[in-house]
C-alpha cells in the first residue's frame, strides 16, 4: 500500500498523468467494491458447484476425486423431460412477452410525462409483494371454489371449474410475474427511436408497417434483445410458478435441481443439472450477442 | 421564374389550447420559387412548416396544394418532403440506405434505387463512395448533404427546409446555403425553407415572408423586404437599425434624447413613433451639404466588419451606430454626422 501511494505521488508530481495510480486504470478502483462482491457472491459459488458437479453421488465434500457419473445419470435418466419442459416455458413465455410488452411499452413511452409516470408505478407496484405470495394469490382467485369460480357459482350457478393445475396457466404465471422484465429494457430501446427520426420516414412515405419493420425495431432491437434474454434465461430457471399454479403438472428442472438438494440430499447431482441450466442460459445470450451486434445496432460503430 | 400557385394558405390557423401558434395565415407560393419563411424562436415558423409537411393539422383555414385540399392528407401520402432542423437521418442506415429510402417506400427495385441514389448524391455534392458508409461515421456537413440528397431522392413537388443549417459552424454554412440556392436553380423544384436568419432568407431567397407571433408580417422580395420593411420589427430584423424615439413639433420630428428635430421621410406625415435609419445610411458630414439636421458626436469604439467598419458613435449619451467601406480614410474622434430624409423610415411603433 506505501508502495501505491508512494507511486501516485510521483506520477501527480511529475504530470504525466492525473487520471491514473500507477499502471492501474482509475475504472479498475471504482469498480473494485462490485468486482470484490462478484467474486464471493457470485463466482465462488458457481466454482463450487461446478466442483461438486464431478464429484462421486451422495458426497457432501468438493475435494473428492472427479468422476463425470453425475452427467451420465442425468443423460440416461428421463431429465430431459424437464429440461424439455423448462426450455418450452421459456420460449413460450418470452414469446408473449414479447407481443403483450410492446404496445404497452410503446403506450408508455408516448404517454405524457406524468401519465408515464403513473403506468410505470402500476407496473412496478407488483414487485412489492413478493412472488410466492402474488402466485399464491391467483391459485386462490383461479382454484376451484375459488374467488372466480366460486363467485360466479353462487351468482349464477355455473362455476369455472378449477382453473389451474395445467400448462397454460403456469405459462400464464410466467408472463405475469416477469412483465416488467421485459417491460422496462423494451422502453429503453424505444427510446433509442428519435422521434423525428419517426417523422422522418413517415415524411419520407413509410406507412405505419414499414415504419415498424425499418426504423422502430431496428433501432430498439438493442433493449427488446436484453428484455428478451433476461426474460428467457429467468424463467428456464422458473420454479414457483409450476410448483403452485401448476401443482406439480409438469415439473420443470429447477425444481428437479431443489428436489435433488433437498430431499435427495445428493449435492453432486443437483450441481450437475445446475452447471448443465447454466450452459444451456449462457450459450442463449452468447448466440444472442453474438448474432446481434450491440453496437451496431446503437449506431456507434460501423 | 414565377410560374402557377402550387401552395396556397388560405386563413390558417393553428391553436394549442387557447394559444394561437399560427394565426390568420394566408399565402401563395408560386411553382418553382425559393420562399422562405422567417423570424425569431417563437414565431410559429416551425408549427407553420409541420402543417405544410402534414406532420400537423390547422385548427382552422385551408391547405392547398394545386388546387387540391390537403389538411388532412398524411405526411407519407403527400408528394412533399423535408430536410430536418435535427436532419433526423437514420443512424442504423449507410449513407445508401438512408438517400434512397424514399424509393423503398415506393418499391421502386434496387438497381433504379442505387442509380438515383447515386444521382442525389451528386447534386448534393458527395462522392458515390459515400453510398456504402454508414452515417454514423459522417461529419456534420456530409450529414447535411445526406439529408438534402433524401431529400432530392424523394422528388418532392415542394421541398421544404426546416432551419437545417442553424447548427453548423458559419463557413459550412455560408457555402451550403449557396449550394441549396445552386440546387434549386438546377433543378427548378419549389423550396419552402424556414430560418431565424434573415441573412440566410436574404442570400437564398426569390420572396421572404417575416412571421411574428404566429402573424406573416410581411411577404416580399429580398428587396423590398430591406428597402421598405412595413413594421419597425421588420426592419429590427433585418440587422442593426438607429432606432430614434421620436414627437411632432413645428412640422419635423423632434428627437428629444438627442434634442433635435429631423426632416420626414418623404411621403411621412408628421407622427409620434420611431425614426429609423441603417448604419450604413448614417453619414459622416465631410464637405457637402447635408440634407437634414446634424448630430454632433464622439466616436468611441469601432469595428471592423469585412469590408467595411462600423462606428459607434455617442451623442448626449445616445448611441448612433455607422458603417462605411474599410478603406475610407479615418475619421476624426468628434465628428456630425447625418442621413438623408429619403433614407430614414417612419414607424409608428
Amino acid at each position: 500500500m506505501t508502495d501505491l501511494t508512494n507511486k501516485s505521488v510521483t506520477t501527480a508530481l511529475s504530470g504525466s498523468s492525473v487520471l491514473r495510480v500507477g499502471k492501474v486504470p482509475t475504472g479498475f478502483w471504482y469498480a473494485l467494491p462490485i468486482l470484490a462482491l462478484l467474486v464471493l457472491g457470485f463466482l465462488a459459488p458457481m466454482l463450487l458447484v461446478v466442483l461438486y458437479s464431478f464429484m462421486p453421488r451422495g458426497t457432501f465434500t468438493p475435494w473428492g476425486s472427479p468422476t463425470l457419473e453425475n452427467y451420465i445419470d442425468i443423460v440416461e435418466q428421463n431429465f430431459y423431460i424437464s429440461f424439455g419442459w423448462s426450455l418450452w416455458l421459456a420460449f413460450l413465455s418470452t414469446a408473449i412477452l414479447l407481443i403483450v410488452a410492446y404496445p404497452l411499452a410503446v403506450a408508455i413511452k408516448r404517454a405524457a410525462p406524468n401519465r408515464a409516470l403513473i403506468l410505470t408505478v402500476l407496473i412496478v407496484a407488483p414487485l412489492f409483494v413478493a412472488e410466492n405470495i402474488r402466485l399464491q394469490g391467483w391459485v386462490l382467485f383461479l382454484d376451484k371454489a375459488g374467488v372466480l369460480d366460486g363467485g360466479l357459482n353462487a351468482m349464477f350457478g355455473v362455476g369455472t371449474g378449477s382453473l389451474v393445475t395445467n400448462v397454460p396457466v403456469i405459462v400464464f404465471g410466467i408472463v405475469y410475474i416477469y412483465l416488467p422484465f421485459m417491460l422496462f429494457p423494451m422502453i429503453l430501446g424505444l427510446s433509442n427511436v428519435p422521434p423525428d427520426v419517426r417523422e422522418a420516414a413517415s415524411d419520407m412515405g413509410a406507412t405505419r408497417w414499414r415504419m415498424f419493420r425499418d426504423i422502430e425495431l431496428p433501432l430498439a432491437a438493442p433493449g427488446i434483445l436484453i428484455g428478451s434474454l433476461l426474460c428467457f434465461v429467468i424463467s428456464l430457471g422458473a420454479f414457483s410458478e409450476a410448483k403452485f399454479l401448476g401443482k406439480g403438472v409438469i415439473v420443470t428442472i429447477a425444481q428437479d435441481i431443489e428436489s435433488a438438494f433437498t430431499f435427495g440430499q445428493n449435492w453432486p447431482r443437483g450441481s450437475a443439472l445446475s452447471v448443465l441450466v447454466i450452459l444451456l442460459a449462457g450459450s442463449a445470450v452468447y448466440i444472442a450477442m453474438r448474432r446481434m451486434d450491440l453496437e451496431k445496432m446503437l449506431g456507434r460503430r460501423e | 421564374m414565377a410560374g402557377s400557385t402550387i401552395l396556397e394558405l388560405k386563413s390558417v390557423n393553428k391553436y394549442f389550447g387557447d394559444f394561437a401558434a399560427v394565426e390568420r395565415v394566408s399565402l401563395s407560393i408560386a411553382e418553382g420559387e425559393f420562399f422562405t419563411i422567417v423570424g425569431p424562436s417563437g414565431s410559429g415558423k416551425t408549427t407553420l412548416i409541420r402543417m405544410l409537411v402534414g406532420m400537423d393539422k390547422p385548427t382552422h383555414g385551408d391547405i392547398l396544394l394545386r388546387g387540391e385540399r390537403i389538411n388532412d392528407t398524411p405526411a407519407h401520402m403527400r408528394p412533399t418532403c423535408m430536410v430536418f432542423q435535427s436532419l433526423a437521418l437514420f443512424p442504423h442506415m449507410t449513407v445508401g440506405e438512408n438517400v434512397e429510402y424514399p424509393l423503398k417506400c415506393r418499391g421502386t427495385d434496387k438497381a433504379e434505387r442505387r442509380r438515383r441514389a447515386e444521382e442525389c448524391l451528386g447534386l448534393a455534392h458527395l462522392s458515390t463512395d459515400y453510398y456504402e458508409r454508414p452515417v454514423a461515421k459522417c461529419s456534420g456537413g456530409e450529414r447535411q448533404r445526406v439529408a438534402l440528397a433524401r431529400a432530392l431522392c424523394f422528388d418532392p413537388e415542394i421541398l421544404f427546409f426546416d432551419e437545417p443549417l442553424s447548427a453548423i459552424d458559419y463557413k459550412l454554412r455560408k457555402m451550403l446555403e449557396k449550394e441549396i440556392k445552386d440546387i434549386q436553380r438546377e433543378t427548378g423544384k419549389t423550396f419552402v425553407y424556414i430560418t431565424h436568419s434573415l441573412e440566410e432568407a436574404m442570400i437564398m431567397s426569390d420572396r421572404i415572408g417575416v412571421m411574428r407571433d404566429g402573424r406573416l408580417v410581411q411577404v416580399g422580395s429580398p428587396r423590398e423586404i430591406y428597402k421598405a420593411p412595413e413594421s419597425r420589427f421588420v426592419s429590427e430584423f433585418m440587422g442593426e437599425v438607429n432606432i430614434l424615439p421620436v414627437t411632432p413639433a413645428d412640422g419635423k420630428l423632434m428627437c428629444e434624447p438627442l434634442g433635435l428635430a429631423f426632416d420626414p421621410p418623404p411621403g411621412e406625415a408628421i407622427r409620434a413613433g420611431s425614426l429609423i435609419v441603417r448604419p450604413e445610411d448614417m453619414r459622416f458630414v465631410n464637405g457637402e451639404q447635408p440634407t437634414n439636421t446634424v448630430i454632433q458626436g464622439e466616436i468611441f469604439n469601432e469595428y471592423l466588419l469585412g469590408s467595411r467598419v462600423q462606428y459607434q458613435v455617442r451623442a448626449k449619451g445616445v448611441t448612433l451606430l455607422v458603417e462605411r467601406l474599410r478603406d475610407a480614410d479615418t475619421p476624426d474622434r468628434n465628428i456630425e454626422l447625418s442621413f438623408a430624409p429619403e433614407d430614414s423610415m417612419l414607424f409608428s411603433e
